[in-house]
């Protein structure tokens, strides 16, 4: 029947007018599904990817963010000593206390400012999160008042930024590195040494204790031991989940507000393909007749006519994807609710959102193409017949 | 005489108009032996386009019964028509119904796609046909580069590539000028003395009635 797909393919090139602009309709579609796909991607990303699965993170009981929490540095030492936990190359548990705050920052080319989150910590850090490495310049010394700055404060607050001072706390600060974290949320920090910036601020707590594991099964036992120790008034998570919980809300909220849209828009854009399917059909019920004529079963009619349908279909969602690798070079930047600082993200494309993507073309096409393929199937042939037209 | 390959018996056929019937064929009765080429000629209405239809069972009598080709065509289910036709019946139509996105080949391949032929066999089949028709220097145009008695003789190589039984024809000089109109009757006049073909052709043109053995007048669907 290869004939026959011929047939349909070739009568799509030569409807070309007609066909590119309902091509264009359902690739504008699909690119909106593909567009709320990939920012749930870059938010899942920049939050969720940002826990590693190996680390636990400990914040003060009741607390839900790092912003709220506090541990105590007597506290963050009987935690540290606790079996379970991975260890340097030097032997040192690699459990870092952490205290995150929030300073005011003037975006490049803006007026408003925004919060960004500083985090004071060591720089074991670097092991404990491997997905962060320096981009440009050094780490900074401990006992110092150096910070290394994420590669999206650099971009979008500080250019030119290594050597110059900020001020932090009660002190000024000087910039000596730029750091990458693969697209997640630490890209959006300014780190430094942790008891520089707990003096800065008169602290004389953390905010959480993040900890890497040895082993995979070694968290309920650190739970449980945290759990009978009476001065240890915290709660264990591990990171991963922790981030997730932060990225729910505001991911659901995006997704739910674009599936609503992309669902208005693919009402549209079936109507749309239905009213070009049977524009084809119409244009050629004596061609089907005389197929119908020949011998050939409704069954076949429709299924060519069918195959029509989703190659406009395959067509628009590959113009689609094409449009999404394209916005893969966007950055937006968006309220971290459980922080309320600022985050920067990149919209993502994965092969889960393509195939979605691909898939919510054919089933508009298809659905679009149902009517009027079932229409042409059933026409009376004596009636196709004497139907005036090509 | 040769045995019928289509018979009408006592066939009446009645179309429904706004609630209102219409008969086209009243108590028709025919008989066409096998190898006849015959022609119908009425006026519009009289119901000569029926009688092609209710032969190709794309059409069922409201009374009566029509064989052809071997079977009860008013009996048969739509699935079993559609395999039959595929096998015993060639249509050539008045505006001869060529896809335009498929070239003279394609288009006469169709009906073989039904068959169960290899894509060899069915090229050979096409070659001859068209060969045939004397459009063999034209196998890879499409139809809006043929002429009129060209694309004509495409679609009659298409109606005979799977050697039908019947081969029903449409006006199909009805849309040609004099001299295409006679070079397509001396085609189907040579289908039907060299391959022996049942050919049943409605036409308005007496020139082209000429060339069938008999012609059969219908008026108001009776035989005059």
């Amino acid at each position: 029947m290869k004939l026959l797909w011929a047939y349909s393919a070739r009568n799509v090139w030569m409807r070309s007018g007609t066909t590119m602009l309902t091509i264009a309709g359902l690739a504008l579609v699909s690119l909106v599904l593909l567009a709320v796909l990939m920012l749930g991607n870059g938010l899942d990303r920049a939050l969720i990817e940002s826990g590693s699965p190996d680390n636990l993170l400990l914040l003060r009981k009741g607390a839900t963010t790092e912003i709220a929490s506090g541990i105590y540095r007597d506290q963050a030492h009987v935690v540290s000593t606790l079996p379970g936990i991975a260890r340097t190359t030097d032997g040192r548990p690699l459990a870092i206390p952490e205290l995150v705050a929030l300073i005011s920052l003037t975006k490049t080319g803006a007026d408003s400012p925004a919060n960004v989150v500083v985090r004071g910590t060591r720089p074991d850090a670097f092991r404990l999160r491997p997905q962060v490495r320096l981009s440009q310049g050094r780490t900074w010394q401990p006992g110092t008042t150096e910070i290394v700055i994420g590669a999206q404060i650099a971009t979008r607050f500080l250019r030119d930024s290594i050597g110059t001072h900020l001020r932090i706390g009660k002190r000024d600060w000087l910039v000596v590195g730029i750091m990458e974290a693969q697209g997640t949320a630490f890209e959006s920090e300014i780190w430094g040494d942790v008891d520089q910036l707990m003096s800065a601020y008169g602290r004389d707590s953390y905010s959480s204790l993040t900890l890497r594991l040895s082993n995979t099964t070694a968290f309920q036992s650190i739970d449980d031991a945290i759990a009978a120790d009476t001065r240890l008034l915290l709660q264990v998570k591990r990171e991963r989940d922790y981030y997730r919980e932060k990225s729910m809300t505001m991911a659901t909220f995006i997704r739910l507000l674009g599936f609503t849209f992309t669902f208005i828009f693919a009402v549209g854009a079936v109507l749309g393909g239905t009213m070009t399917m049977y524009g084809a059909v119409a244009s050629r019920t004596r061609e089907i007749g005389m197929l119908r004529a020949l011998g050939f079963r409704p069954r076949q009619i429709l299924s060519a006519l069918l195959f029509e349908s989703l190659m406009l279909g395959a067509l628009a969602g590959l113009l689609a994807i094409g449009g999404g690798m394209a916005l893969q070079f966007v950055t937006l930047s968006t309220m971290n609710f459980s922080t309320f600082s600022e985050l920067a993200f990149r919209l993502t494309l994965t092969p889960g959102s393509i195939f979605i993507t691909l898939g919510f073309a054919l089933s508009i096409s298809l659905l679009g193409g149902i009517p009027p393929a079932i229409r042409a199937a059933r026409l009376p042939v004596t009636a196709a017949l004497h139907t005036p037209g090509r | 005489m040769s045995q019928s390959v289509i018979e009408f018996q006592r066939v009446t056929k009645s179309y429904f108009r706004d609630e209102q019937e219409v008969p086209v064929l009243r108590n028709f009765s025919l008989s066409i032996p096998s190898g006849k080429f015959l022609a119908v000629m009425g006026p519009s209405g009289s119901g000569k386009t029926t009688i092609l239809n209710l032969i190709a069972g794309l059409d069922r009598p409201t009374q009566g019964t029509v064989h052809a080709a071997g079977i009860e065509v008013s009996r048969q289910r739509e699935s079993d028509l559609a395999r039959w036709r595929a096998r015993h019946i060639g249509f050539v139509f008045q505006f001869y119904n060529l896809i335009p996105v498929l070239t003279a080949a394609e288009n006469v391949e169709l009906p073989l796609l039904l068959s169960p032929l290899t894509k060899r066999e069915r090229v050979k089949h096409v070659q001859a046909a068209l060969g045939l028709v004397g459009l063999s220097d034209r196998i890879h145009h499409y139809p809006r580069q043929l002429s009129g008695g060209q694309e004509q003789r495409v679609g009659i190589a298409r109606a005979i590539v799977s050697d039908p039984t019947i081969l029903l024809a449409d006006e199909p000089t009805g849309n040609l000028d004099r001299d295409a109109a006679q070079a397509v009757m001396v085609l189907l006049s040579r289908l039907h003395l060299e391959l022996n073909k049942t050919i049943v052709m409605v036409t308005h043109d007496p020139r082209a009635a000429e060339y069938a053995q008999e012609i059969l007048h219908l008026d108001k669907g009776k035989v005059t």
